[in-house]
């Protein structure tokens, strides 16, 4: 396969890039440099601002008297001895909050959640009465105190016995008076389906290759090390509402807030402070913040709310629970001729799934992967059970990481039932550089790639002949030896107002540049870092495009009052949208810059052009205004008909996605006594275009793997047959320290967005959506040769000892 | 409940705080005192973003009362840098990307703190053994264990 590479247009892909940087990108610390960030000093000093660190005048706290059952009817709630108890304020149920019509909320998916439980509980662990009181210790006294008495009724747990006959109805909020609902049946949330069916059907009917393979891609949760919160402030004498909270889109939290309390938006000012770490996890709306909303509009005074761990991992937005059926057609060189893709979701009760609203399975519709697949056809159903709402979060791009899963699955299945190497089988179908941009077969279009050369030079770096070498010798000798391979492409920045809107807002994003009259700059966006280096990227950014050291640009994201509206930070989203929004914003200031500069020089603007902090007339050396004397010019006399200050702000409506992809080759070896598993090597190329900070988008990388290592190997959010959440602490919840996480290997190409005004794509999430199925693959791998096709994670020992058992391996020799 | 008056040194200065005897010497931190860098992470006493030094041991400050150190020397995150600037630590962290969100940060830096002076020149196998009590979700460690030898470089030759 080597000869079929194309390489010839890839000679810069190896470039070293601070190397190759300006004198003035690197005094500047621009796009391109390892700038160190200015988050650290604050941080390091234990001096940033996360919600439970605000303390406001007469503060109170609040804490949830919450389910302990999955399903039961509330027969009676006694408040007396909780109310009783001194430094208690109020004690709230649904009752309290249906005068206002909040005992219910809608979600970003287009259903309704309940705020506190009331005439049922609908999953473990839900919120059914808040606590208000002077402080976290006496509000965990009171909860205590309060008292509930249920009806238990069947629980509804296994998602494929949802729409049975008989199957206990999770959601009878929904049925009409008759007892009946829209949907085929009570428990069942959608049907979307989107590509060819009967063309996809008749391609399987004659395909001379077919695979099939089911897979669990199991619950699991993105605890952050910070848990959900919030500080809610009302004040009764101006009517203002002030709302610090942990919150990935503070503008859309605003303004649903608004509509739900009837104030408007300019009266409430939502605050995402600094953030420790979302993950996806924080995107939503919870109960505990309506509830602190509303005690404090009670109340007239602020109301604090701060979730613990057990309650973060049994209540907040989980992520994947999807079941999926992976088929693929091709012919006797395993060149694929369609893909069929089914899902059952397991939604919970409620479906609060965040999603653009036409999107009920996310942008599942990118399985077929970075492959070149003339038809398919993907449908997938989702379910109410009794567990808590949730499923896109976790780094998950919106169901992307389920999508990569399913087709890098099937890639493995089919090139173990043709004979090939794992590596051989992507090559054979790979989108070739010269199809982009290229349309797939479910209506994506992808941006540019070039997926052989990336594989190739991953496959080089680690020496992929001898691995499979070594590999046949081990199995000769009977040791587990796996050689996993992941080669994604990845669908970030949504995205295109077209088709892409959170609760009818459109998903563009902003940023609002300020020059000073001394030339340094205040600079603010619709995103909100949790971690991911904002304010120092997009300062790097408006350093390049304007020539001014990065040490002099601020960079503000989180409070409605002040930043543009935006949609905030998640599906990788900051850099293909609002860095777009930089950029652009960055060149309306260079285009009225240029204005000034020829009217300074009484030259026409045609003869200026820009040398990265100054605009020069052509052939005149010397002749030249820097953007530091042009800002102060503006501020000063001006020509006619040039308004002062120099400032810009841009909405960016995004034309399309970005598409990053990556290249990543995983070794594992297992040992046969214990079932562990054990990563010997994991080597990750991503491309994500134009890079602006490499030391950032390296931390991105082994934050995301870790993450992906966590999930394949350890993380799951199971369920007994009584609905009863089991590991929901760091007790039993993995979370890999130090010690068990593996050391990463870390590579890149560049291949530009074309469309993007930096040809920069997103990339945090691609890390975590690459390494799942590649560490799956290599574990599958070891077995491959005993006619394994498949193992369902999280591939612990004991999981992996039971496969062994299942194959005989597992007989312990005398020594 | 009878408060207890407690007084212990707190970052060099000697410090009095009233409390309930079950307050967590982490809420008498954050909100007693109102110092915040020091962090909640779990209820089972395994992230330790709560990690705080007292008497010359790393302690997870969810699994001490405050009671419990009347009389003993605390230093927390607010402690590390002094006249002379960031702590060899603190500097090592920011010159390894060695945070994101910030949040396990006070913990790790307390840790490192103190490991350091266990062990001043630690192979990468002890640093993650030795910070192993800590949890990241931001960074996959790797630029953490990389801070940690170069701060541990950079007291050394200071020495």
């Amino acid at each position: 396969t080597r000869g079929s590479v194309m390489v010839s247009s890839m000679q810069d892909l190896n470039t070293n890039e601070e190397g190759d940087l300006s004198e003035v990108t690197k005094r500047v610390q621009g796009i391109g440099c390892s700038r160190k960030r200015k988050e650290d000093p604050k941080f390091v000093q234990g001096r940033g601002q996360y919600v439970d660190d605000v303390k406001l005048p007469g503060m109170v706290f609040v804490d949830m008297v919450r389910s302990p059952y999955a399903h039961a009817r509330i027969v009676s709630i006694n408040k007396e001895k909780a109310l009783a108890l001194p430094g208690v304020h109020a004690v709230l149920t649904a009752e309290d909050l249906k005068p206002l019509n909040l005992h219910w909320m809608p979600t970003l998916a287009a259903d309704k959640q309940a705020v506190l439980a009331d005439e049922k509980v609908h999953f473990q662990y839900q919120e059914v009465a808040a606590v208000i009181a002077d402080d976290r210790y006496i509000a965990a006294d009171a909860i205590e105190l309060v008292e509930v008495e249920y009806e238990i009724l069947p629980p509804l747990v296994d998602p494929y016995q949802s729409m049975v006959d008989g199957a206990p109805i999770v959601r009878d909020d929904l049925l009409d008076e008759h007892g009946e609902v829209e949907q085929s049946h009570p428990n069942k949330i959608f049907e979307w389906d989107v590509g060819d069916k009967e063309g996809t059907e008749s391609v399987f009917e004659k395909a001379p290759v077919t695979v099939k393979e089911t897979m669990y891609y199991p619950r699991v949760h993105p605890s952050p090390l910070e848990t959900c919160g919030c500080v809610a402030s009302f004040d009764p004498v101006k009517g203002n509402l002030t709302v610090y909270v942990t919150s990935q889109a503070p503008h859309v939290v605003r303004t649903v807030v608004s509509s739900l309390s009837g104030i408007s938006e300019s009266k409430v000012r939502v605050i995402s402070p600094d953030i420790g770490g979302g993950f996806g996890n924080k995107v939503g709306i919870y109960p505990g913040y309506v509830v602190a909303i509303v005690a404090s509009i009670v109340l007239g005074r602020p109301v604090k709310f701060v979730e613990n761990r057990t309650e973060h991992l049994s209540t907040t937005a989980w992520a994947r629970d999807y079941f999926m059926t992976g088929e693929i057609a091709a012919d006797e060189q395993g060149r694929i001729q369609a893909l069929r893709v089914n899902v059952l979701g397991d939604h919970g009760a409620f479906n609060s799934q965040a999603q653009p609203t036409k999107w009920p399975a996310g942008f599942m519709n990118i399985c077929t992967g970075s492959y070149d697949i003339p038809v398919a056809y993907l449908n997938v159903v989702g379910v109410y059970t009794n567990k808590a709402p949730g499923g896109v979060a976790y780094r998950c791009s919106f169901r992307v990481t389920e999508a990569v899963y399913v087709i890098e699955r099937m890639m493995d299945v089919l090139a173990h039932k043709l004979g090939v190497s794992l590596a051989e089988i992507r090559m054979r179908n790979f989108v070739k550089p010269e199809q982009f941009p290229y349309d797939t077969a479910l209506g994506w279009q992808l941006d540019s790639g070039n997926y052989h050369f990336a594989l190739q030079k991953v496959m080089d770096a680690v020496d992929y002949p001898a691995l499979l070498e070594e590999q046949k010798v081990k199995r000769e000798n009977g040791e587990l030896m796996g050689i996993g391979v992941c080669t994604f492409t990845e669908i970030v920045g949504a995205g295109p107002t077209r088709n892409c809107d959170i609760l009818g807002i459109g998903m563009f994003d902003s940023a609002e540049i300020r020059m000073h009259p001394d030339g340094s700059i205040i600079a603010r966006m619709g995103t909100i870092s949790q971690g991911q280096g904002h304010a120092t990227t997009y300062a790097q950014i408006i350093a390049t495009e304007l020539g001014v050291d990065s040490d002099l640009i601020t960079i503000e994201e989180g409070d409605t009052d002040t930043a543009p509206y935006g949609l905030g930070t998640y599906g990788s989203r900051s850099t293909p949208v609002a860095a777009a929004a930089v950029a652009k914003a960055a060149r309306e200031i260079r285009a009225k810059a240029r204005k000034l500069a020829a009217a300074m020089m009484e030259v026409s603007e045609d003869s200026l052009e820009w040398q990265e902090d100054r605009f020069a007339v052509k052939g005149v050396p010397g002749m030249e205004k820097t953007i530091k004397e042009i800002a102060a010019v503006s501020y000063g006399q001006l020509p006619n008909g040039i308004e002062p200050g120099l400032e810009a702000v841009n909405y960016y409506d995004p034309p399309n996605f970005t598409y990053p992809f990556g290249a990543y080759i995983c070794v594992v070896d297992i040992d046969k006594g214990t079932g562990e598993t054990k990563v010997r090597r994991f080597y990750a190329l991503d491309d994500c275009g134009t890079r602006i900070n490499p030391m950032i988008i390296e931390g991105q990388i082994h934050g995301g793997l870790t993450e992906g290592y966590a999930v394949a190997f350890g993380q799951e959010l199971p369920f007994d047959a009584d609905g009863n959440i089991l590991g929901n602490t760091l007790m039993d919840y993995f979370i890999p320290t130090a010690v068990e996480t593996p050391k990463w290997e870390t590579d890149h190409t560049v291949t530009p967005s074309p469309h993007h005004p930096l040809g920069a794509k997103g990339v945090a999430e691609s890390p975590h959506v690459g390494s799942i199925p590649c560490f799956t693959s290599a574990v599958v791998d070891a077995f491959s040769h005993l006619g394994v096709t498949h193992m369902d994670m999280p591939h612990t020992a004991y999981r992996t000892w039971r496969e062994m058992k299942k194959l005989g391996l597992t007989q312990i020799e005398d020594s | 409940m009878t408060k207890h008056t407690v007084s212990f040194r707190l970052n060099g200065k000697p410090t009095e705080i009233e409390i309930d005897p079950r307050t967590l010497l982490v809420h008498a931190l954050r909100e007693v005192v109102g110092i915040t860098g020091t962090h909640i992470g779990c209820e089972t006493s395994h992230c330790g973003v709560c990690t705080v030094d007292v008497d010359g041991e790393s302690m997870k400050s969810c699994t001490v009362l405050a009671v419990q150190v009347a009389g003993k020397d605390v230093v927390t995150v607010e402690g590390l840098a002094d006249e002379q600037g960031l702590h060899a630590v603190q500097a090592a962290f920011i010159e390894e990307h060695g945070l994101q969100c910030g949040f396990c940060t006070p913990g790790m830096l307390m840790r490192a703190y103190r490991f350091l002076q266990e062990n001043p020149d630690p192979t990468e196998e002890e640093v993650r053994w030795g910070l192993s009590g800590n949890l990241c979700r931001c960074t996959g460690y790797q630029n953490i264990v990389k801070a940690v030898i170069t701060a541990g470089k950079n007291l050394r030759e200071a020495n």
